[in-house]
């Protein structure tokens, strides 16, 4: 079954007419890996990449989607097996039910939103709210079955074929196609969430915050006002949660209730919206400095998910997303110096996510976290000024030692990515002679040339 | 869901509609029998349905263009487990009418399967729900069916001719208490429509049909257009006047 469809990033940025493979089983994707096609093949899973991580002009992509079976539970070990293209919120709908004492098994890992796929996942080694507890996800894949071109279908776990179990977590799709995986679901006393706010004035105080909060609460990040300047700079909200004990809580809906329909003609986030929504945000807890309940974690953990197609929101020119991760001993300063020049770049942010990454080591050659703070930011498109504020960024984390987030990246260097992960050398080995994308091309993994 | 049918067989198991349908089934804890022709697809999705929460699933291979096989084939769906709750019969092709035109082996293939086959099985199916005076016979027709139209009467005269069978198997059975659901969705994204272009409002999801299936049983409809807009679509195709109707090319 093929096609041409056009595929757009999730910043739109980027929409790009592909031709495109829609396997409707893994063995009819296997053989289209086998059959390597002219030009480089990309699997495309739920499109929620930022950048152009999920793209790959001038090749193919396969459209995973249509894998979307479960293959095993066993509800004694957590294990879970499915297909590629199942995502995080269908596993979530499925399989986190509350059993009568509110325990339920849980997804060990979620990131921001639950609209992903297990191949997506896999590939970008994703991180949520407790990566300072469970690191990425990729920590919790046990095997993955992957199609190669060259090798057929393999299964690669800790201890077969391990370099290329090692390549594949955070291996951005390119080490092949990602047919199934099984992963660890985790048990949890209660699947609601004891949560609490916290209001901070000053970097300082999100560092303390943190500090302090680090060994009591499984989920933490902050929200950070980049509008403040001079002495308010780095006032935000702390918030951090931990499972409750015997408290159930459903899984999140399946999709969102609401969806922005269309794109609006100029984005909505704005001088004016910006510096009214952050007035707000800041002032949602009231006069009080912090605030605690006992939720369900779908609108803790995915406050985005609450609204489908958020990102139309930017308008028809799109947004950056930017995301970089400095290591402890340099993240207070680079920390301020980062919002020191978005302040003045004039460029505010909504979304800020503010977050301490622990010292579990990420196994996979290009996975981002590591050690240090996490910062994360959405910046309309306005042209060259926007291109400048992100270059600044860019070198800002560079000279602290730090790296940036291809999934959510348009725009870094091929030095900032080979400086960031130098694991790039070794990884280039596991690359599938088949597989190439926007960002390989990008940043040097492959050649300038269509493969 | 949790009050839907307990012990369902799914017909064509594999198309997208029935799928989705199942998968509903199973969350709520239900049995299933699937009953289709492609082994690895049955299994995949008999693993896929245990996941989710099925109570039990058992896989029964059948062709459903060999009529002669069709009576016993509901006998096997009947006895999986001791009587059924509901039964969705779901299979189906959809060929280009100008191949139906030019082959008349096709065109006789295409009424078979989309008329003839599904009639005898839902006939065989009613005898056993008719002595169980209870449960729900549901056929995927399609709105294909209402008017007979140039771009796709062939299959569109099997539909139609589905549609008025399962209109007298609802009034032979309505005194048993048996539900008869004729289910008319419009253009779903599946296997089936592939190879036609795609998008645009007038296209839903098998998720969004199978979610429309799941109330319509619980509601005991006799048919359902799906998504709803198709009832008020093809009210406006049956009325158009032909000389009208023959002015347009649809």
């Amino acid at each position: 079954m093929t096609g041409s469809a056009v595929f757009a990033s999730w910043g739109n940025r980027l929409r790009i007419a592909h031709p495109v493979l829609r396997p409707a089983t893994r063995d009819g994707a296997a053989a289209m890996v086998a059959g390597g096609p002219p030009g480089g093949l990309l699997a495309h899973g739920n499109g929620r990449s930022y950048g152009d991580v999920a793209l790959n002009p001038g090749g193919a992509l396969i459209a995973m989607r249509r894998l979307d079976r479960f293959i095993a539970f066993d509800p004694e070990t957590g294990l879970l097996t499915c297909e590629a293209g199942v995502t995080l919120a269908e596993i979530l709908a499925v399989l986190a039910r509350p059993a009568a004492d509110g325990s339920g098994w849980l997804l060990p890992v979620m990131p921001g939103t639950r609209f992903v796929t297990v191949g997506g996942a896999i590939a970008n080694d994703v991180h949520g709210k407790n990566a300072h507890r469970e690191g990425s996800f990729g920590r919790h894949v046990e095997a993955i079955e992957l199609a190669r071109s060259d090798a057929g279908r393999l299964v690669c776990t800790r201890t077969e074929n391990a370099g290329l179990f090692a390549a594949t977590l955070g291996g951005l799709g390119l080490t092949g196609l990602i047919l199934s995986a099984t992963l660890r679901l985790r048990r949890v006393a209660g699947l609601a969430l004891e949560t609490e706010d916290i209001r901070f004035d000053t970097l300082a105080d999100f560092f303390r915050l943190d500090a302090e909060s680090a060994d009591g609460w499984e989920y933490t990040a902050a929200w950070v006002d980049c509008l403040a300047r001079g002495p308010r700079l780095g006032r935000g909200l702390y918030s951090r949660a931990r499972h409750a004990a015997g408290v159930a809580a459903p899984p999140p809906a399946r999709a969102p209730r609401f969806s922005v329909p269309v794109t609006p003609p100029v984005s909505a986030v704005n001088g004016a919206s910006l510096s009214a929504f952050n007035a707000l945000y800041l002032r949602r807890l009231g006069s009080r400095r912090s605030r605690r309940a006992v939720r369900p974690y779908g609108p803790v953990l995915f406050p985005l998910d609450a609204l489908g197609r958020w990102n139309r929101l930017y308008g028809p020119k799109g947004f950056f997303q930017f995301q970089a991760v400095v290591p402890p001993q340099a993240a207070e300063a680079a920390t301020a110096e980062l919002f020191a020049a978005i302040a003045a770049s004039g460029q505010g942010s909504m979304l800020v996510v503010l977050k301490r990454f622990g010292a579990i080591a990420s196994e996979g050659l290009l996975s981002f976290p590591m050690p240090g703070t996490s910062l994360a930011l959405d910046f309309p498109d306005r042209g060259a000024s926007t291109r400048a504020l992100l270059a600044r960024l860019e070198a800002i984390v560079m000279a602290a030692g730090g790296r940036l987030y291809p999934a959510k990246d348009e725009t870094m260097a091929r030095a900032s990515f080979e400086a960031g992960y130098p694991a790039h050398a070794a990884f280039r080995a596991h690359i599938d002679p088949a597989f190439s994308s926007a960002f390989a091309r990008r940043v040097g993994l492959l050649g300038d040339t269509v493969r | 869901m949790s009050a839907g049918p307990s012990r369902v067989a799914l017909f064509g198991a594999t198309s997208d509609i029935a799928v989705a349908y199942g998968r509903r089934c199973a969350e709520a804890g239900a049995r299933l029998v699937l009953v289709g022709r492609d082994p690895a697809g049955l299994v995949a999705s008999a693993d896929d349905l245990r996941v989710r929460g099925a109570a039990a699933v058992e896989i029964l291979h059948a062709d459903f263009a060999d009529l002669a096989g069709l009576p016993a084939v509901a006998e096997a769906a009947w006895a999986a487990f001791g009587g059924l709750d509901l039964a969705l019969v779901a299979y189906g092709a959809l060929p280009d009418q100008a191949t139906l035109e030019a082959d008349p082996a096709a065109l006789a293939e295409t009424l078979e399967l989309n008329f003839v086959s599904p009639a005898v099985l839902a006939d065989r199916l009613a005898a056993r729900f008719e002595a169980a005076r209870a449960g729900t016979i549901a056929v995927i027709t399609s709105v294909a069916g209402d008017r007979g139209r140039r771009s796709n009467y062939g299959y569109g005269a099997a539909k139609g001719g589905c549609q008025r069978f399962l209109e007298g198997l609802r009034h032979r059975l309505a005194a048993a208490g048996v539900t008869v659901l004729d289910i008319r969705p419009g253009f779903v994204a599946t296997k089936m429509t592939a190879h036609l272009p795609r998008g645009g409002p007038l296209w839903a999801t098998p998720d969004r049909v199978a979610a429309d299936i799941a109330r319509a049983v619980a509601r005991r409809k006799a048919v359902l257009y799906t998504p709803w807009f198709w009832g008020f679509i093809m009210m406006i195709v049956r009325a158009l006047p032909r000389p009208l109707f023959h002015r347009t090319r649809f």
